[in-house]
């Protein structure tokens, strides 16, 4: 009988020190390996103060309390430790080894792909193709180099079947066939185009082995659009960082003489851009849940600006009366959708979908009308002049073609915000929209590689 | 009596560091060796400890390691550091310029002072003697 007393006591206090231990583990300051230390000194202070007579919980509670206020403490410690404040990628000693260890093979593999990537890119030098010779045949591949290796980065970390990686697998190697095989005419408008939208396309193969098992659920396209708006901005980081090594290189090895340029040309600035694309990859999956998404952060800053631009433009349009005259603006007007489109899908990626609308978002709503109104305003512009110059060249159809899509995906968008801030839908369904139009540019990119071509004869 | 806690904050760096002069050890028997020697009146509130121990192995006074305790259970010991013990003796200096003087002062006051209990034990410095 003694024993079950005895027994049940311990699984009780044990669930005692857990919860304590778990309430402890909550306070940012506070790592696991202090949590133990602390721990180690709770256990201990029960054990004297039991042999002293008292009763496991009544140990429990006098241990607790000469520990004294949480808070204090959780304070001192931070004042004490006040770098874990900030959050911090690099492996942190308050994780367990199993954990540490995961890292570490983690990074291991990311380094090891980067350095295949910069390899690849090197590879076709071997059977005389030389960046400075064979350009296009480089702007061609250029993302067959590195994406591959970077969807192969998250097929081993997902640990994806056959069945998941066949498809950007197929995806990769079509693109590889039709970059290479088509007989473009040098440097004619297919080709560019053709360079211009591969990228695009195979980035929707990146996002389904990202994505995974997941890529049917809006979560997880969510999750890919997060991602690449992250990727982005460490890329472009490790870019700044990188034109600061080259300036320092190139200007020390001048003053000893040495011209690094061609090394830098040749080797450094390929291998770098390529290898930085799965160095940024792995940086983004590292900090995922430490660090707070900056693309969104971004949005928010620059959404009511670009909104104020768009609207003082539409009011000096209506001044003027002039209407738009250059006529080689649908590229422009193209970015501009692009970009209004990113505020939009950045914004939504980051807003709780249960919150009520708020003044933010009727800024979104301003802002993609705002722009819906400056793209009829060049699109009418165009078609006014259609029949006297306007051909259908291959460049001309491929904007057009984007700028449909966008203009559709936007007013699409703004519909179903308007709808939301009325009161009359979710906020998920706008969500749902964004994630389910994103593989149509994929589509078209495709379209655009693989049909253009053919269709315009090559030039 | 308590001992008031700017002056438990100000002295704890001297008496974690003696503790650890006279032999490696961990929080829990540091709180302990510090009640017995102060006779129970410097109340330290026990976690406070640690944010100190980490500090002064942040300065390099002590070195901190992980080992087993006779339970079987994981526990920090602490030792202290050759730049430890210099600022140790430092710290000594110190409070006994400080104690040396407040007696030098109190010794001329002794007839106007209340008496206040407690006073007797131990006697002031003895802390630091172990060094």
């Amino acid at each position: 009988m003694g024993t079950v007393n005895a027994d049940s006591a311990v699984t009780q206090l044990e669930e005692l020190i857990g919860g304590w231990r778990n309430y402890l583990n909550k306070r940012q300051a506070i790592h696991t390996v202090d949590v133990a230390e602390l721990e180690d000194h709770l256990r201990e202070q029960i054990a004297a103060l039991s042999k002293a007579g008292l009763a496991p919980d009544e140990a429990f509670l006098v241990a607790v309390k000469r520990i004294g206020n949480l808070d204090t403490l959780s304070r001192e410690f931070a004042r004490e430790h006040a770098d874990r404040l900030w959050k911090q990628l690099v492996l942190s000693s308050s994780d367990s080894a199993a954990q540490q260890s995961a890292l570490r093979t983690d990074a291991a593999v990311a380094v090891g792909l980067a350095v295949a990537a910069a390899a690849a890119i090197k590879a076709p030098a071997l059977f005389g193709l030389q960046l400075d010779t064979h350009a296009i045949f480089y702007a061609h591949n250029v993302a067959l180099f590195v994406f591959p290796l970077l969807a192969g980065y998250f097929v081993w970390k997902r640990k994806l079947g056959p069945r998941l990686w066949l498809w950007p697998a197929a995806a990769f190697v079509a693109a590889a066939v039709f970059a290479n095989a088509y007989p473009f005419k040098t440097e004619g408008s297919t080709e560019i185009l053709s360079v211009l939208h591969a990228p695009i396309a195979l980035w929707l193969a990146v996002g389904i082995a990202y994505a995974g098992t997941r890529w049917n659920q809006v979560a997880g396209r969510m999750d890919f659009i997060r991602f690449s708006g992250e990727l982005f901005i460490y890329y472009v980081l490790i870019a700044l960082g990188g034109g600061v090594l080259t300036a320092f290189m190139l200007m020390m090895f001048m003053a000893a003489g040495v011209n690094a340029e061609p090394f830098f040309e040749s080797w450094l600035l390929p291998c770098g851009a390529m290898g930085a694309v799965v160095i940024a990859a792995w940086l983004v999956e590292a900090k995922q849940g430490v660090i707070e998404n900056m693309a969104p952060v971004l949005a928010r800053i620059f959404t009511p600006l670009f909104a104020a631009v768009l609207i003082v433009f539409l009011g000096t349009l209506l001044v003027t009366g002039k209407g738009i005259v250059q006529r080689e603006v649908l590229i422009a007007f193209d970015l501009l959708l692009a970009v209004v489109l990113g505020l939009l899908l950045y914004s939504v990626s980051a807003r709780d979908s249960n919150a009520p609308p708020n003044i933010y978002d009727v800024l979104q709503v301003v802002l993609v009308i705002a722009a819906l109104a400056a793209d009829a305003a060049a699109l009418w512009a165009i078609a006014a002049r259609t029949s006297d110059e306007f051909g259908f060249t291959p460049n001309r159809v491929a904007a057009l073609g984007l700028n449909v899509l966008l203009l559709v995906h936007l007013a699409w968008s703004a519909l179903l915000y308007v709808g939301f801030l009325r009161g009359k839908g979710p906020f998920a369904r706008l969500e749902k929209q964004q994630t389910d139009y994103l593989p149509v540019y994929a589509l078209w990119a495709a379209i655009v590689v693989i049909v253009f071509p053919p269709a315009f004869g090559f030039i | 009596m308590d001992i008031n806690k700017d002056l438990i904050a100000a002295s704890s760096t001297p008496m974690v560091l003696a503790i650890l002069a006279e032999e490696d050890s961990y929080g829990y028997a540091i709180l302990k060796r510090v009640q017995e020697a102060s006779g129970g009146r410097m109340a330290w509130t026990d976690g406070m400890l640690y944010p100190v121990l980490h500090r002064l192995e942040r300065l390099g006074y002590v070195k901190a390691r992980w080992g087993t305790a006779e339970s079987g259970r994981k526990r920090k010991y602490y030792k202290i550091t050759a730049q430890g013990k210099t600022q140790l003796a430092e710290e000594r200096s110190q409070w006994q310029a400080v104690d040396a003087t407040l007696r030098g002062i109190w010794q001329g006051l002794v007839a106007v002072l209340p008496d206040v209990r407690g006073v007797s034990l131990p006697p002031p410095g003895q802390l630091l003697q172990g060094v």
